[in-house]
């Protein structure tokens, strides 16, 4: 199945961690039974050797490509995902799934609680980017995949990529960790911290219960608006708004004067109409806990021959390069070679979903020099001398 | 990105592939274009890696399918476990960098030879072209003028010398390029690029 506008593509539903075979979760608690749901986008070649996981972000789901019917915008990657594009998918099966925590038709603190038949709530146990990571791994074992050729995420999605990397790194041959961390920093933790003040300071929240009373709108939304000023950038602010007024003149009134307020408001609505807000809670609080940093990444492990590609961007200030470069030092200390790539953009933390050009042309690349790509079936480029990395795996594999 | 050295084959590259052993590991600081990573892969099944600040000569590399870090040389060198690498390689960018005491020592460090490869200032035409017409000479080793030029060091392989001697490095090997071939009558006036093979005073 190619991706192509005339040819819709569908969520799919896995189900699994039926009780008493429940998921473990590192906070201690199970759950269980667990529904994620998913995309995939090419075609699963019979090695098996052609997948490629896609993580999603803070907001993301596991539309990353392609249309719904009845949809007029693609999936959030589409830029990336489909024929002839980073991801190809006429070369490639790429999967992307809703995270477990999600609001997007994978369980979540708006699902069903089996055991009182209403909506989990705060009832919902907390979860980590390490569960994430295993409830992930259940769809890929479902889908009879021994080895991703990549996983591949920004932002938390690329946190995600960190933790396959270092929970199941014989289950990769690379990771690209985009505009990521191996921790979340104080400054991280601190936005989060406001965006949940926002959403649980809202008395329409009820202290997680509103199901059936409708979503705290006002904390969301101003959550939501938090969350697009920290992906921008102050050149990109400049220009996509710079000082416009929405009227002629100043209003001398608490309506929305200038443009960029009219913009986060917009934003902060939509938000409300596509997410839940305990959802935003929990998945900020996982994003939150997420600290690989030290030992816990790839703990006990001598050697990891999986390839590394760590892409950021010079205006992200929410993600910034400094913490893309601690993934490279990390690797550095282990002996892992990893490339790294700091891609010039004004377009601030955003970018990873915008700068497409760049990005395709690195990614595309960095694919073709994997040993296990599969043939290139358009714009092959003759003689690309991907033997000298086949080499240079041969030979750190006797090494390990 | 790294200068072409006005040599049609990269005589540079011949010479530092001719150092390498079979199936060593190698940084390549400065790598520009991947171009001697990829020659040393492919001849010497070498395991490279290269740093490189410039965004195009980045790109370059991972199209090559080689293994790159983008940054400057300093901050590059830094988190490298002692003796990583088997070769360090400094070809033509030695003269690009502020701490050149800094970095030879960093190269040493995590590595246990150094090659430095960098063009002679005290080439005879240099000579002439700053004593009989009074210019900044610009020459095939040295191809920028002094407003463009990214060098931040002008060096002769005398100074060069005089640096291994007094920083106790010891010089396994050294070879002085002409155009097309090495020579070795008076290098420090007909040479135009050198290469250095460093090591510790200890060093093997």
């Amino acid at each position: 199945m190619s991706v192509n506008r005339d040819d819709f593509v569908e969520t799919n539903h896995l189900a699994f961690a039926l009780p008493p075979d429940m998921l473990s979760l590192e906070s201690g608690r199970k759950l269980g039974p667990v529904t994620l749901a998913y995309e995939t986008y090419g075609r699963l070649n019979d090695e098996r050797s052609n997948a490629i996981l896609v993580c999603h972000a803070l907001s993301g789901d596991a539309h990353a490509a392609g249309y719904h019917q009845g949809d007029k915008d693609p999936g959030w990657w589409d830029a990336l995902i489909g024929p002839g594009k980073a991801f190809d998918t006429d070369r490639f099966f790429v999967i992307c799934s809703n995270v477990v925590g999600g609001c997007k038709g994978s369980t979540g603190p708006s699902s069903i609680n089996p055991e009182t038949g209403k909506p989990y709530a705060l009832d919902f146990p907390f979860i980590t980017v390490g569960d994430m990571v295993n409830a992930q791994r259940h769809l890929v074992d479902h889908l009879g995949i021994e080895r991703l050729l990549a996983v591949v995420g920004g932002s938390m999605g690329g946190m995600q990529v960190l933790q396959w990397v270092s929970a199941y790194p014989e289950q990769l041959r690379s990771a690209i960790p985009i505009a990521t961390a191996l921790k979340h920093s104080p400054q991280q933790i601190a936005f989060n911290e406001v965006v949940r003040q926002s959403i649980m300071g809202d008395p329409d929240w009820r202290k997680g219960d509103y199901y059936g009373h409708g979503q705290p709108r006002n904390g969301l939304s101003v959550a939501r608006m938090i969350g697009h000023i920290t992906y921008m950038s102050d050149s990109s602010m400049e220009t996509k708004f710079s000082r416009r007024l929405k009227n002629e003149g100043y209003g001398f009134s608490m309506e929305n004067d200038f443009e960029v307020e009219g913009y986060l408001r917009y934003r902060g609505d939509s938000f409300v109409k596509r997410f839940d807000a305990n959802s935003y809670l929990y998945i900020t609080k996982a994003m939150d806990y997420f600290d690989l940093s030290g030992d816990s990444f790839l703990p006990g492990k001598q050697h990891v021959n999986a390839k590394f590609l760590i892409i950021s961007f010079t205006s992200d200030w929410l993600y910034p390069s400094s913490q893309s470069m601690d993934i490279v030092r990390a690797l550095k200390k282990r002996r892992i070679a990893a490339t790294y790539c700091e891609l010039k953009s004004t377009w601030g933390h955003d970018a990873f979903l915008v700068e497409v050009e760049e990005e395709t042309r690195l990614i595309k690349n960095f694919l073709r020099s994997l040993p296990a790509a599969p043939p290139e079936l358009h714009g092959a480029s003759p003689g690309s001398p991907n033997h000298e990395i086949a080499v240079e795996n041969k030979e750190s594999r006797r090494a390990s | 990105m790294k200068r072409e050295t006005g040599m049609e084959e990269r005589i540079d590259h011949r010479i530092i592939c001719g150092m390498i052993q079979e199936g060593a590991t190698i940084l390549d600081l400065g790598c520009g274009n991947g171009d001697l990573m990829s020659t040393l892969s492919r001849e010497k099944h070498a395991s490279v890696q290269g740093i490189e600040l410039n965004d195009e000569a980045v790109q370059r590399c991972v199209e090559k399918g080689l293994t790159v870090f983008h940054g400057d040389i300093e901050s590059g060198l830094a988190d490298y476990p002692d003796g990583s690498f088997d070769d360090v390689i400094l070809n033509q960018s030695l003269q690009e960098v502020k701490k050149v005491d800094f970095i030879i020592e960093e190269s040493l460090r995590v590595g246990k030879r150094v090659i430095v490869g960098f063009p002679n200032f005290a080439h005879i035409i240099s000579r002439s072209t700053l004593f009989f017409r009074g210019k900044t000479p610009v020459t095939h080793a040295l191809p920028h003028s002094w407003d463009e030029t990214p060098d931040v060091r002008f060096l002769s392989i005398r100074d060069f010398e005089d640096f291994c001697r007094s920083k106790g490095l010891r010089v396994l090997e050294e070879v002085y390029l002409g155009v097309h071939r090495t020579i070795t009558c008076c290098p420090n006036l007909f040479a135009r690029n050198a290469i250095y093979v460093l090591s510790r005073q200890d060093g093997a």
